[in-house]
């Protein structure tokens, strides 16, 4: 019998060609240094890997229509066998992708990797990234409840930034000048055959880049790379003291990855996918479509910007983005590769991840949305023993939305300054201005409030004790 | 030597003749082949949906100074969009007995906006854009005021002209 197997392989292999087509990659000799700083690409190809498994797993139960779309969601969540299993893991894979992908892309950019002869690397892996960016964006939009239709509006509105085709870039992406029944095929074509076919041809061209060029040895300060030697120096190291990649490198890999996995299905089981929203319908207008994390920090970005720039920068940030990625390993590709060596590109990279670590915190508080589920103040726990004037001066708080935006106490927004303790900064006379003329980030009420509604709000807010008599 | 070029320069000739073939022929087989994946990316984009009047509300639901949201079907929507292919907009009756209709888009990036009754504003969950009843911009990063639909009425009926969705461009 093991005979007989035996034979039959060498016969497959024979005609095949199998050995011959694998042993390179076997016995490709890998620098001795590379070790567990090098497993982030790999672990990011393994969520590749994840997601689309449980891609085409989601594939056999979701309904790309926007009719029913959001009812096969509710489906695939509450009743299908291990469906809410499977949607949490294509969603966490989606994130771990994402995040090992960033991690792969610093690492590269701390060590250098990108200098001669690796330029092609960087300029494919800056490519990934893009088409990555677009399947994550993609797939959340397949995410067909109230927040996923109203994100495509928000992306509508992003690409319409676009100088002289931006509407029309704008109905492109939606398919057609609305959202309509449409607009979901399109997303879901793009991310599950169109945008995969691209990302496959490149990522095979990144990994074939990988084998030509070889791992880049981990840099050591005062070891230049010197386009006119490197190859040959590289040779000849690898000669001396490379190992191979097969098993001495992959293990690590493999390692990682079972690791990856471990989290991601702890991710899937505990946490799970986002919770749908309502069904989607663009005459409901209680949707508050945020980002998934990912983009949480552009979110906030245009959020703080000065708005007199905003569109500008919406349009010209990722251009220059783009711009600057590419060519990284143009500005530079000879030279020290070790961060000792490379003060300005190490603060650059701090500068860039503490920016947007600082974006993300100020993007998950949102300080900039009103609370429209603001706990109203209530007269009797509010001031101690209010007069007529006092307590409509709360109520009228309360329904005129101030309570939105400003906090007493502890309840109320944060988009305006705390009121608690207003009485101590600002007189009855610059009340009235303030709340009748507004401000940049305030509407005027002056045209909405009575006087006497205006000097119950103010008379309210000069009380000294604001927040819980009870204390 | 020369005679040995001489004598290869008809199968070199040859060659480069085919050559231009294999490439000339994939161009054609490439344009072919990729002409039904841009026609099915472009037929949505490009069907005329033409723009329609939609009967939203009578005129004894309003009184002056009065905002309702009204809902309206968009023109020729697919027979599989249903309900995705409804619109919202905030109707508004003035003070001298005419209607204006914003859209629900915030003129920021588009989120919906929502009518608050009692300070006659309107508001943008996203980041904070506020509108005045007029549909000014009052506070916030909107660059600009709501977008308005055509409205006329007919009769006893109000009735809204369908639009695109409005879309800020760079230089709002």
């Amino acid at each position: 019998m093991k005979k007989k197997l035996i034979k039959i392989w060498h016969w497959v292999d024979d005609r095949g060609g199998l050995s011959e087509l694998f042993k390179p990659l076997t016995t490709h000799l890998v620098p001795p240094g590379a070790k567990w700083n090098y497993v982030w690409g790999s672990a990011t190809l393994f969520c590749l890997i994840v997601q689309v498994l449980t891609g085409i797993a989601l594939a056999f139960l979701y309904q790309p229509s926007a009719d029913v779309a959001y009812q096969s969601l509710q489906y695939i969540e509450n009743q299908a066998l291990w469906g809410s299993f499977i949607r949490g893991l294509h969603n966490w894979g989606a994130s771990g992708m994402v995040f090992l992908m960033g991690m792969h892309m610093i690492r590269v950019y701390i060590n250098a990797a990108y200098k001669y002869p690796r330029e092609m690397s960087w300029i494919t892996g800056v490519i990934l990234m893009g088409v990555t960016i677009v399947m994550a964006f993609t797939g959340q939009l397949l995410r067909w409840d109230n927040n996923g239709v109203w994100s495509a509006v928000v992306a509508a509105e992003q690409l319409g930034r676009i100088p002289l085709v931006g509407s029309s870039l704008a109905y492109f992406l939606l398919g057609g000048t609305t959202v309509g029944g449409e607009t979901l095929n399109r997303f879901f074509a793009m991310h599950v055959f169109l945008f995969p076919a691209i990302l496959f041809s490149i990522v095979g061209f990144h990994l074939y880049l990988v084998f030509r060029n070889g791992i880049s040895e981990p840099p050591k300060a005062g070891r230049p790379v010197d386009p006119k030697t490197y190859r040959k120096w590289y040779k000849d190291m690898l000669q001396q003291k490379g190992v191979p990649f097969f098993p001495n490198a992959i293990w690590r890999d493999a390692v990682f990855s079972l690791f990856v996995l471990v989290v991601l299905v702890c991710l899937a089981i505990f946490v799970g996918a986002p919770e749908l929203t309502s069904a989607p319908d663009l005459t409901n207008v209680d949707a508050d479509p945020k980002p998934d994390w990912y983009f949480t920090w552009i979110f906030a970005l245009f959020a703080l910007m000065p708005r007199q720039i905003e569109s500008y920068v919406i349009f010209f940030g990722p251009l220059i983005g783009i711009i600057v990625l590419f060519s990284v390993p143009f500005l530079s590709n000879k030279g020290e590769r070790s961060p000792l060596r490379r003060p300005w590109a190490m603060g650059g990279i701090l500068f860039i991840i503490v920016s947007i670590c600082g974006l993300w915190y100020i993007g998950i508080k949102a300080p900039w949305s009103p609370h429209f589920n603001a706990k109203p103040l209530s007269e009797y726990s509010t001031v101690p023993k209010p007069s007529e004037e006092v307590k409509k001066g709360i109520s009228l708080f309360n329904t005129m939305g101030c309570i939105y935006c400003h906090k007493i106490g502890d309840q109320g927004g944060i988009r305006g300054p705390e009121l608690t303790d207003v009485q101590n900064r600002l007189t009855h006379d610059q009340m009235i201005i303030r709340i009748a003329n507004g401000a940049e980030n305030m509407p005027a009420y002056g045209g909405s409030l009575k006087k006497e509604e205006m000097e119950a709000i103010v008379s309210f807010l000069l009380q000294n004790k604001k927040q819980n008599s009870i204390e | 030597m020369s005679c040995e070029c001489e004598r290869n320069k008809p199968l070199m000739e040859r060659r480069s003749f085919l050559n231009k073939i294999v490439f000339g022929v994939g161009g054609i087989i490439g344009t072919v082949l990729s002409l039904p994946l841009i026609m099915a990316m472009l037929d949505p984009v490009l069907r005329d949906r033409g723009e329609k009047w939609r009967q939203v509300a009578d005129l004894s639901e309003f009184k002056p100074g009065e905002t309702k949201m009204v809902k309206f079907k968009n023109a020729s929507p697919y027979n599989w969009g249903k309900k995705i292919a409804d619109t919202a907009a905030y109707l508004r009756q003035e003070p001298d007995g005419g209607f204006i209709a914003f859209s629900v888009n915030c003129a920021h990036l588009g989120c919906p906006v929502r009518w608050e009754q009692r300070s006659e504003l309107f508001l943008c969950p996203c980041h904070g854009g506020v509108y005045y009843k007029d549909g000014s911009r009052a506070a916030g990063p909107p660059p600009r005021g709501l977008y308005t639909y055509p409205v006329r009425v007919q009769g006893n009926h109000i009735e809204i002209q369908t639009s695109s969705l409005p879309i800020t461009d760079i230089n709002a």
